[in-house]
């Protein structure tokens, strides 16, 4: 019996399911010989309560989604939390800086009353998350590289090292160099530095490493005469459900 | 005549969700209604207090699927407000990234999400066995869209390389040559696409409502990312007069605002754009659109993923001019500081999906204090739920579950990107 997997969505931009289907014609017929996708409501219209291996994506930002993430945790074996807004609460959060009742009424005006929202957090807050693909959005090598860890029965292997190890490893130069702030030096690996790669600086979309080493980044940041308050801004964007931030 | 009960709770293959409720007894319609149910996100109060800096990077994440139009048209807005002018090369590099994601977004709208319809199955998955050629083809052209969004920006999905004021990184010319060669490619794989919608086209349901059509428009190309807003009933208008156009409101059991112009409604998107530009199309686009059987003004919406395919066609001839262009004349290394300074700008694009506003103030230090952002699928809410309006009259005797999937396909057509407007699509027939 081939696992059945699941997608579903909570709040978010659905870049991350977008993403799973970057794949080439090999990998989606590889993919679909190895597991049944039974629900994903983005590109497929059957849809079963019956799945092992459930992918989260999104933060959840409204009490309806509380339950309905409770009732996918008691039915999956496995509950994979996809990308930064399920692990780490991502840019969602950064709402939570304002009470609700003003950002309601930032967008809504006084139609305000109509909706339902609570300050925004990540899939862990709610229930038990077994593993996590990180990013935003996630690296579509990772999510496989998970699936078929989750296939074979193993622990799968999600990187520990800041991003500072990767973007050595690909050669630029330092971005503190350049005049810029960046957490890379505190932030997860496994995007192989792609924002550094491409001329700006680490956004901290992958959370932060298990045993951030905050004291270096501070006297990073005082050597090049650079303040903790614009890096903690920069943290907020994806962050700011993190204790670190606040 | 027997009553209809009709509710889908989060209508599938769309970006986000929405619901339609449908319900008649005794052959009166009792209940028609197009829900939009989406989690509320709260991005114009989010980019409060931003600098400018990180505006476009936040604003990207709006969407997943049109992250490179959220992040163009942010840019713009923000390069407006500074009255900063980008250079020639940063406009090429710009228009190029931008095709790279119409040509991604109609690929997959047309392919993975409608075609299904056509072809009586659930999903693109059963294609892979029954009609293998053409997934391997669609996913051919999506990962060509995005390994050109990667050359020039470091990835599709929320792009990295293109900030305020130009690119952080350029591409190297030999990518773009070797790209250029796929996009040949790519050309051909457009023409097997544009049969194959030929076959499928006597499944296109044969029904119109004329509305008001509306999309930038630019005397000098067929408009994505330059121009000024036309409309097929007021003619031309200056971005500044957007909020004058979109008319945004409320309404209740939907987080999602709407629209009206002129009449009770308007359409945005593929077939809004080539009503108001088809004679700006290129020549290969154009004679696609002819064998299509799609000649303006088109007032049938699902005619909308034909016009998606015709605009793909565009997207790639377009991608070839431009590095044509780019190979001609070089890339350099630009000086794109930009000079901060208090003021308001506004950036429109042509999202897959329709006309994108982005209304930004910034204070003298390049610190956000105020956004709207008006999105392609809320223009296109009220639209739909008059052509549900129109439309379900009209096939009120069919068996229940054919009136379900046409207003089904009646929504995917218009391939509503709910993320964006908040979250779509829900069709109750109770």
């Amino acid at each position: 019996m081939k696992p059945k997997v699941a997608f579903f969505d909570f709040t978010g931009c659905e870049g991350c399911q977008l993403d799973a289907l970057h794949l080439d014609a090999g990998e989606v017929i590889d993919l679909l010989n190895a597991v049944d996708i039974v629900n994903f409501r983005e590109v497929m219209t059957e849809r079963s309560d019956d799945y092992d291996i459930a992918f989260i994506e999104g933060s959840i930002t409204r009490e309806s989604e509380i339950t309905r993430l409770k009732k996918i945790r008691d039915q999956a074996k496995i509950v994979v939390a996809f990308g930064a807004c399920a692990c780490i609460g991502g840019v969602n959060c950064l709402k939570n800086h304002l009470p609700m009742e003003e950002a309601l009424k930032i967008v809504y005006g006084e139609d305000a009353r109509y909706y339902d929202t609570i300050p925004a957090r990540p899939a862990d807050a709610v229930v038990k998350v077994d593993y996590c693909v990180r990013g935003c959005p996630p690296v579509t090598s990772e999510l496989l590289k998970v699936i078929k860890a989750l296939l074979l029965g193993k622990k799968p292997d999600i990187p520990n090292h800041p991003v500072c190890v990767e973007c050595k490893m690909a050669g630029n130069v330092c971005v503190f160099e350049r005049g810029m702030t960046c957490l890379g030096p505190v932030t997860r690996a496994g995007c192989d530095a792609v924002c550094i790669n491409s001329g700006r600086h680490c956004w901290g979309c992958r959370g932060l490493v298990d045993d951030p080493n905050v004291d270096s980044e501070k006297e990073v940041l005082q050597k090049y005469g650079l303040t903790v308050e614009q890096v903690v801004e920069k943290f907020k964007i994806f962050n700011t459900y993190a204790e670190v931030a606040k | 005549m027997t009553d209809i009960n009709i509710n889908v709770h989060q209508v599938t293959r769309v970006e986000g969700h929405g619901n339609i409720v449908v319900s008649a007894k005794d052959g009166k319609i009792e209940e028609l209604r197009w829900e939009v149910p989406e989690s509320p996100r709260f991005f114009e109060a989010m980019l409060r207090g931003r600098h400018y800096d990180d505006v476009p990077f936040i604003a990207s994440r709006i969407c997943g699927i049109c992250s490179i139009a959220h992040t163009t048209a942010s840019i713009k807005a923000t390069e407006a407000a500074f009255g900063f002018q980008p250079s020639e090369q940063t406009l090429l590099l710009r228009k190029l990234l931008y095709n790279a994601e119409t040509l991604e977004s109609h690929v997959l709208h047309a392919l993975f999400l409608a075609a299904p319809d056509f072809l009586g199955v659930g999903s693109v998955f059963p294609l892979v066995e029954t009609h293998k050629d053409v997934v391997v083809m669609a996913l051919r052209l999506k990962m060509l869209a995005y390994n050109l969004a990667e050359a020039l920006a470091g990835r599709k999905t929320h792009p990295i390389s293109c900030k305020v004021g130009g690119f952080a990184k350029l591409p190297e010319l030999s990518e773009l040559e070797a790209l250029r060669g796929r996009l040949e490619n790519a050309l051909v794989d457009l023409d097997t696409t544009v049969e194959l919608f030929k076959t499928l086209s006597p499944s296109i349901p044969d029904f119109t409502r004329e509305t008001e059509y509306i999309a930038l428009t630019d005397p000098k190309e067929y408009a994505f990312i330059s121009g000024q807003i036309g409309s097929t009933d007021a003619g031309v208008a200056p971005l500044d007069k957007y909020l004058d156009v979109t008319n945004e409101f409320c309404v209740p059991h939907s987080t999602a605002k709407y629209t009206k112009n002129k009449r009770d409604s308007y359409m945005v998107g593929a077939l809004s754009r080539f009503n108001n530009n088809h004679e700006q199309l290129l020549p290969r686009a154009k004679k696609a659109a002819q064998e299509l059987g799609l000649s303006a003004p088109s007032h049938n919406p699902f005619m909308i993923t034909v016009a998606q395919v015709v605009e793909s066609v565009h997207a790639a001839e377009d991608s070839i001019n431009i590095i044509d262009k780019i190979l001609a004349r070089g890339l350099e290394e630009e000086d794109n500081q930009v000079k901060v300074r208090a003021g308001r700008g506004i950036g429109a694009v042509e999202a897959p999906r329709g006309i994108l506003f982005h209304d930004y103030t910034y204070d003298d230090k390049g610190i956000l204090t105020k956004a709207n952002c008006i999105i392609p699928t809320n223009q296109n809410h009220n639209s739909i739920q008059k052509d549900m309006d129109a439309l379900v009259p009209l096939i009120l005797s069919r068996p229940q579950d054919e009136i379900r999937l046409t207003l089904e396909m009646l929504v995917r057509a218009y391939d509503p990107c709910i993320s964006c407007s908040a979250h779509f699509l829900t069709v109750s027939f109770k």
